[in-house]
């Protein structure tokens, strides 16, 4: 759904900047339509008849015999909502009290007060689009009207300045392109939510600097979004900047993990995610940039660069930005947004601290015991087979893999229940030293059965395309109230 | 030159807006005593005696001077050239007109 986006009532916005409306009748029409060529004579006797004022958007001279205003800058057409044309207003003390649009006959009159209106025309003639609201003008009148909602600083480009090398050179982007970020497409952006521009809707990490929806909307711009994303980029910059998910820790930290971000609820399909084939990969305008606007966002609004603050030692590939789909529809089990305590079918992100994917492959999986062995022994190996208990996982169920649960009659809980009774550890295995590894936990804990994750740390999510015995592992960052927990967010408009 | 573009493009900002947009200019320099200085003539007529003479002033202040020539006045210092002037110089004047 795209909305107004900055305008109505919005302080120092268009509101007060209206155009005024003179008192009477007011006519807008085009040349270019043939509802407006058809009613020109009634325009002509009402002007005989009644204060009338008309204003033309394409041809100043039209109609011809009616002295009509110029709006072919549509500066009238567009700040009074006119859709349609003819559009025909009643105004009094300033302000619109009644409005029709195209021609009726009926409706004419009963707004005029005037009797026997076009009586050779026929009864009812729909309108033509206003030019104020063809798409290919609405951008540039936007910018034109609306401007001055933005308080974003303004950035001059030099004469001969390529403007995708200088938003290089201003060090904004992650390495790769950005969409130069123009107030016609922030503005565009800023369509795809109704929360007014300068809302602040978190504080970003590492600088600590409160984020306005605009300053979300330009970085969305740059990512390659669309006005349709922004809300799912609203909710993942809430969720990264909460305490919980400690975006600062996990940009500081040497090991290679960054936000990773399940959409659950209906809006993944309205706006195409893939949940599907390639689930994880390239292809997919939503998938990739939703998830590059949010780094991008903690790069340029939070001011975390690799580097500064950002001290990963490898990275990862997702840190460009990693973003994917449930597939609800496809799935066995409740989706991961209602695991974590969202009401079925509300539209949600789950930021996970995550690296990137690795793949778990059993080809011989059929049935859940065996296949519950694989995920475990996989599992183990998180991180270091040695280490415990200090990362979650979020793991991901291929469907191939998924059947082997579902023909069984597995459900979800009965698979994490499984897994962690499948991953207690002996302490003799784990302790430093133990299999020729100094890794390891202390010697002090040699005879305790320790699990391999804490309680609540193994996170499912399904998803992946249709053909392959395969399931893969997201690693997590150092979990709890010391790293980061995932965060489940709901998505606003 | 006239602009290619009719009018100024404009992005905006999308940092935290904690740093200067601008660039700052450099320092101007203390002294000319042992500075390079360079003089680079556009290609327009009488440019070259313009810098002539300033040569002879700022070599008198004990600048050293090196000239530099582009090719042609109607296109923008090719990039090699604007790269050797700002590697072998500490300040650099310009004729630009004839």
């Amino acid at each position: 759904m795209l909305y107004a986006g900055g305008r109505s009532d919005y302080a120092g916005g268009v509101s007060d900047s209206r155009p005024p409306l003179p008192d009477g009748l007011v006519a807008i029409v085009k040349r270019d339509c043939p509802t407006c060529v058809l009613v020109a004579p009634v325009l002509v006797d009402l002007a005989g008849r009644t204060a009338l004022t008309v204003y033309t958007q394409d041809d100043p001279t039209f109609p011809e015999e009616v002295a009509s205003l110029d709006d072919s800058d549509l500066s009238v057409s567009y700040h009074h909502d006119i859709e349609a044309v003819p559009t025909l207003l009643r105004v009094e003390g300033g302000r619109e009290v009644e409005r029709t649009v195209g021609w009726h006959r009926g409706d004419w009159e009963a707004l005029t007060g005037q009797a026997s209106l076009g009586p050779d025309l026929p009864e009812w003639r729909p309108g033509c689009g206003s030019r104020s609201v063809d798409p290919d003008l609405v951008p540039k009148l936007r910018a034109r009207f609306e401007s001055g909602t933005l308080r974003a600083r303004r950035v001059a480009l030099a004469p001969l300045e390529d403007e995708i090398e200088a938003t290089y050179q201003r060090g904004w982007s992650d390495g790769l392109p950005l969409v130069p970020p123009t107030e016609e497409r922030v503005l565009a952006m800023l369509a795809g939510t109704p929360r007014k521009p300068d809302e602040i809707v978190a504080v970003v990490p590492p600088d600590l600097v409160e984020c306005s929806v605009e300053k979300i909307a330009i970085n969305a711009v740059m990512a390659g979004c669309t006005p349709e994303y922004l809300p799912v980029v609203l909710a993942c910059v809430e969720a990264a900047c909460t305490d919980t998910f400690n975006m600062h820790g996990l940009l500081a930290t040497t090991m290679p993990t960054a936000p990773v971000i399940v959409v659950n609820g209906p809006i993944r399909r309205r706006i195409g995610m893939n949940s599907g084939m390639n689930v994880f990969g390239q292809g997919n305008r939503a998938n990739a940039t939703i998830g590059r606007a949010l780094q991008l966002v903690v790069r340029n609004v939070g001011g975390g660069r690799p580097g500064e603050v950002d001290r990963a030692t490898f990275g990862n590939p997702g840190k460009l930005g990693f973003c994917f789909a449930e597939d609800e529809e496809g799935s066995p089990w409740t989706p991961l947004s209602t695991d974590l305590g969202a009401r079925a079918g509300v539209d949600t992100v789950t930021l996970f601290p995550g690296e990137a994917p690795r793949s778990i492959v059993d080809q011989l999986a059929r049935d859940p015991e065996s296949l519950a062995r694989t995920f475990a022994a996989n599992l183990r190996t998180l991180h270091h087979p040695k280490l415990i208990l200090a990362f979650d996982v979020l793991l991901a169920i291929g469907p191939e893999h998924a059947r082997v649960f579902r023909e069984a009659g597995w459900s979800k809980a009965q698979l994490v229940e499984r897994l962690h009774a499948l991953l207690q550890i002996p302490g003799a295995e784990l302790v430093r030293g133990a299999g020729g590894m100094a890794e390891g936990v202390p010697e002090a804990m040699k005879d305790a059965t320790l699990p391999k994750f804490r309680p609540g740390g193994i996170l499912v999510v399904y998803c992946g395309g249709g053909a392959g015995l395969f399931s893969a592992m997201i690693g997590g960052w150092v979990t709890g109230e010391m790293g980061s927990q995932p965060v489940l967010q709901e998505i606003r408009p | 030159m006239s602009d290619v573009h009719d009018e100024p493009r404009v992005l905006l900002d999308p940092t935290g807006e904690r740093e200067l947009a601008t660039r700052p200019r450099l320092p101007r320099l203390e002294s000319l005593e042992g500075r390079t200085v360079g003089l680079l003539d556009i290609s327009k007529a009488r440019g070259d005696l313009f810098l002539d003479r300033l040569e002879v002033h700022l070599r008198d202040r004990g600048a050293n001077v090196k000239r530099y020539r582009k090719p042609t006045f109607t296109k923008p210092a090719p990039r090699d050239l604007r790269q050797q002037i700002a590697v072998e110089c500490d300040a650099m004047v310009e004729a630009l007109a004839d």
